[in-house]
């Protein structure tokens, strides 16, 4: 290639081949990125993006192909020198540590030296802290550098990832799915630290599923699909559909399926449930064939509320009933008994047991219907799992498999699939598309529809604007754990949720 | 294709290489020693050397797979040994008085972990530390600080006893509890839910898992096994030893994790834990027969567990 076009590229990834226990999972991929721009790379789960990045972060070894940072061909052996290269990378699942806190997570390796004598070092907390909160101040965040990453929320621990990696001074910041659990205004304030980046010829590579956020900040945008490169080019000559079309290699005519479907009687009803300083008085019904999405904006209480419903944690007050009789939920067998299920929002923390198969992931809470007097029946249990997996179109060479080697939405859907195992009436789904890609959301919707339609009844906690509208019945939205509204499908506009979702948030004093 | 896959994932590629580190073993001695080691009379044994540690590590191997430890197995060992020898007495009671009460004094020991862990919130290691010394110290009491001595001659035979001739009773026994709680950990529901709580104790809660119960079933069945190996035990030295079983506990953590049991919990397999005990066993006696002392022994025997723990790391590590 011409020395002269090559030279305003910060970073090339020529030729990549990898495979896994010879599958081919990168195939002769190609990704060149020009210093100072945001790069979106895009595709399906199990396209490769993630495998690509590690390839250069050096988690993983290729198996051929080359990797230029600026003119030098590198190959790193770990994380750490491709940090010292400049290279930084914000992972899709957090990697903190819970019990530091929040200024020796972000100096993490690096840590300040107030003594030092030989090796031996005393780490300077104080500096620490303040360099910590500067960066904060600077970027708008209002987060106790002191307070442990234990106690903040998802989205918190979010944004502390990303001052770190902004803080290694990077030539090339990698932002896996930064957004996945963010609200709009730390979203914003995000895209405003990623433009001083730009400005700083700083190259961003941008992995998302939200197209809204694509078109918005990236110049550039390279599409993989099954391990192939399929396209890169400047982002404003591509649109969404056109975006879509080349990452599933198909149309996707209607990405919301709604059903609409005349709800049947009252399966579930929540009657002033209250726990202390996480929600207050919530009371609300659900009905069969019905879709209710509780919005509201991060720490609103939602997870907690559904959590608390369904025995995880017990409420200071409150009741429930299910088909109009009062039952009592003080452990989640007591909610599986009463045919219910609960998704939970974060799969690596709650929802799998990352260690085990996916055929135990999938039969762990309907084990005992698959087995007689305790012991399990292996056929049956090889039939449920087999036939779950080609029902939710699960990507997987085995049901043996050992589940953390599957993406992100694949093992959402085992989440979902060992929960439809159990025949539930009452759905509970806790930000089920989050951090997944289209093709898989999709395949959800085109589930929940089916779930509808057969009578189920579903309780969707969502964040994501355009999903909540498009597939919702009710609207019910939480602000600071109470009930600040509820919408019929003729007052779903953006405005009125988030004017509802942000009632206590904006104006605390009223 | 699927088919070959399976056969090359990771887990039997560290599987097979716990396997093969035990036959290597297992020729070098024969190799060194082909006179004395690989007699049929020397690997029967073995067997029998390894049956009371392989019994314990069997119930230590539940406790680690849900993601617990158990350090008072040698203590019950002691204890429900002086109280079989206490009632088996010439004349006195018949021979299932005694077992049934050194089991029950296992399981009931067994039972206090378990509810400090599961109901207490105690770390494992500390409240089995704690039951480890308390243990310990009501078997001196029991004992007055000796031997309890002058036992039937069925009881002696319990453990001292062949089947066939020349099989050691003692291997029977362990093949069947072996082969009984094989079955219980990969084919009951209880069995998994131990794995599932050991993985990810959260999501084991949120699928519905009692988590509490099977904590508290895993620590009673150890304490249970604990209570056979103390009555076998007292059995094979024809008294109950208050002093017996010490750093017992040692060696069936180390048969598990020669095994390829994780520490962390929630992964490992039955037979890797009976490769575990056997190879603790292979390696004293085939170092007994090669006259290597006993003060190297211990130096081998440490190194052993810290490279099949090495091994298991880095195989976990690297893909």
């Amino acid at each position: 290639m011409n020395e002269s076009l090559t030279s305003n590229f910060v970073l090339q990834m020529n030729d990549i081949n990898k495979s896994f226990y010879k599958v081919k999972v990168l195939d002769s991929v190609t990704m060149q990125v020009k210093r100072g721009e945001v790069h979106a790379l895009v595709g399906e789960n199990g396209a490769g993006k993630s495998t690509l990045m590690k390839i250069l972060m050096g988690i993983y070894d290729r198996d051929s192909g080359e990797i230029i940072l600026e003119n030098e061909k590198v190959t790193f052996q770990n994380p750490r020198e491709a940090i010292n290269h400049g290279i930084s990378m914000i992972h899709q699942e957090l990697n903190s540590v819970l019990d530091l806190d929040v200024a020796e997570n972000i100096f993490l390796g690096r840590e300040q030296r107030a003594i030092q004598a030989g090796s031996l070092s005393v780490v300077d907390k104080k500096d620490q802290i303040k360099q910590t909160s500067n960066l904060f101040e600077k970027m708008g965040i209002a987060i106790n550098p002191k307070s442990l990453m234990r106690n903040l929320s998802v989205a918190q621990r979010q944004l502390v990832e990303i001052v770190k990696a902004i803080s290694l001074s990077a030539k090339i910041v990698i932002m896996d799915e930064p957004t996945s659990a963010i609200t709009e205004k730390e979203v914003n304030t995000l895209f405003e630290q990623i433009a001083k980046l730009k400005a700083e010829s700083v190259a961003i590579i941008y992995i998302s599923h939200k197209m809204d956020e694509i078109f918005k900040i990236a110049d550039r945008i390279t599409v993989l699909r099954d391990g192939k490169h399929i396209c890169t080019d400047e982002a404003k000559n591509l649109d969404h559909e056109k975006l879509i079309k080349m990452m599933v290699g198909r149309e996707i005519k209607e990405f919301y399926p709604k059903q609409t479907i005349e709800p049947g009687p009252v399966v579930l009803e929540v009657k002033d449930f209250s726990r202390k300083k996480r929600f207050r008085n919530i009371s609300f019904t659900l009905c069969s064939g019905e879709i209710l999405v509780m919005a509201g904006l991060v720490g609103a209480g939602r997870s907690e509320l559904v959590e608390s419903i369904f025995g995880v944690t017990k409420p200071d007050s409150g009741e429930v009933l299910v088909f109009g009789k009062k039952v009592k939920i003080h452990h989640p067998q007591d909610a599986i008994r009463n045919k219910m299920a609960l998704i939970t929002e974060d799969r690596k923390y709650t929802g799998l047991n990352l260690k085990g198969s996916v055929e135990h992931n999938i039969t762990i809470v309907g084990l005992k219907t698959l087995s007689r007097f305790g012991i399990i029946n292996n056929l049956k249990e090889a039939q449920s799992s087999e036939s779950q997996i080609k029902k939710l179109n699960i990507k997987v060479f085995s049901r043996k498999n050992i589940i953390s080697s599957l993406s992100g939405g694949n093992q959402q859907k085992v989440v979902l699939s060992k929960w439809l195992l159990t025949g539930p009436d009452i759905i509970i789904m806790d930000e089920p598309t989050r951090g997944i890609d289209v093709g898989a959301k999709r395949d959800i919707y085109v589930l929940m529809g089916e779930l509808v339609k057969a009578g189920k009844a579903i309780l969707m906690i969502s964040s994501e604007i355009p999903e909540l509208m498009g597939l919702s019945d009710r609207i019910l939205i939480l602000s600071e754990g109470k009930m600040t509204g509820t919408l019929e499908q003729k007052d779903f506009t953006q405005e009125n949720i988030m004017r509802l979702a942000s009632q206590f948030g904006v104006t605390q004093n009223e | 294709m699927n088919e070959n896959l399976k056969k090359f994932n990771i887990n039997s590629l560290r599987e097979l290489g716990i396997f093969l580190a035990f036959v290597f073993i297992l020729v070098v001695l024969m190799a060194l020693s082909p006179n004395a080691f690989a007699k049929p009379a020397n690997l029967i044994n073995i067997l029998k050397q390894a049956s009371i540690n392989g019994i314990l590590a069997t119930g230590m191997m539940f406790v680690i797979i849900s993601g617990g430890i158990d350090l008072s197995v040698g203590s019950i060992v002691a204890l429900s040994g002086v109280v079989a020898a206490s009632f088996a007495h010439p004349g006195e009671f018949p021979l299932y008085v005694p077992l049934i009460l050194a089991v029950g004094v296992g399981a009931i020991v067994g039972l206090i972990n378990g509810a400090g862990v599961a109901y207490g919130g105690l770390p494992p290691f500390i409240i089995t530390l704690g039951t480890m010394t308390i243990v310990r110290g009501v078997a001196l009491i029991a004992a007055n600080g000796q031997p309890v001595f002058n036992v039937t001659k069925e009881f002696e035979a319990t453990a001292g006893g062949f089947v066939f001739n020349n099989i050691p009773n003692l291997v029977i026994y362990y093949v069947v509890i072996t082969l009984i709680l094989a079955f219980v950990l990969t084919r009951t529901v209880f069995g998994r839910r131990v794995y599932a709580v050991g993985g990810n104790e959260i999501a084991a809660k949120v699928s519905g898992i009692n988590v509490e119960k099977i904590k508290l079933a895993v620590y009673s069945l150890s304490g249970f096994l604990a209570g056979i190996a103390g009555f076998l035990l007292a059995s094979r030295i024809i008294s109950g030893n208050p002093t017996s079983g010490q750093a017992y506990e040692l060696d069936a953590i180390a048969a598990v994790v020669i095994g390829g049991v994780s520490m962390s919990g929630g992964s490992g397999k039955w037979y890797g834990t009976v490769i575990g005990a056997l190879m603790i066993a292979i390696i004293s006696n085939g170092l007994d027969i090669l006259n290597v002392s006993s003060h190297f022994q211990l130096i081998i025997k440490g190194l052993i567990i810290i490279v099949a723990v090495l091994v298991d790391i880095k195989g976990k590590g690297k893909q």
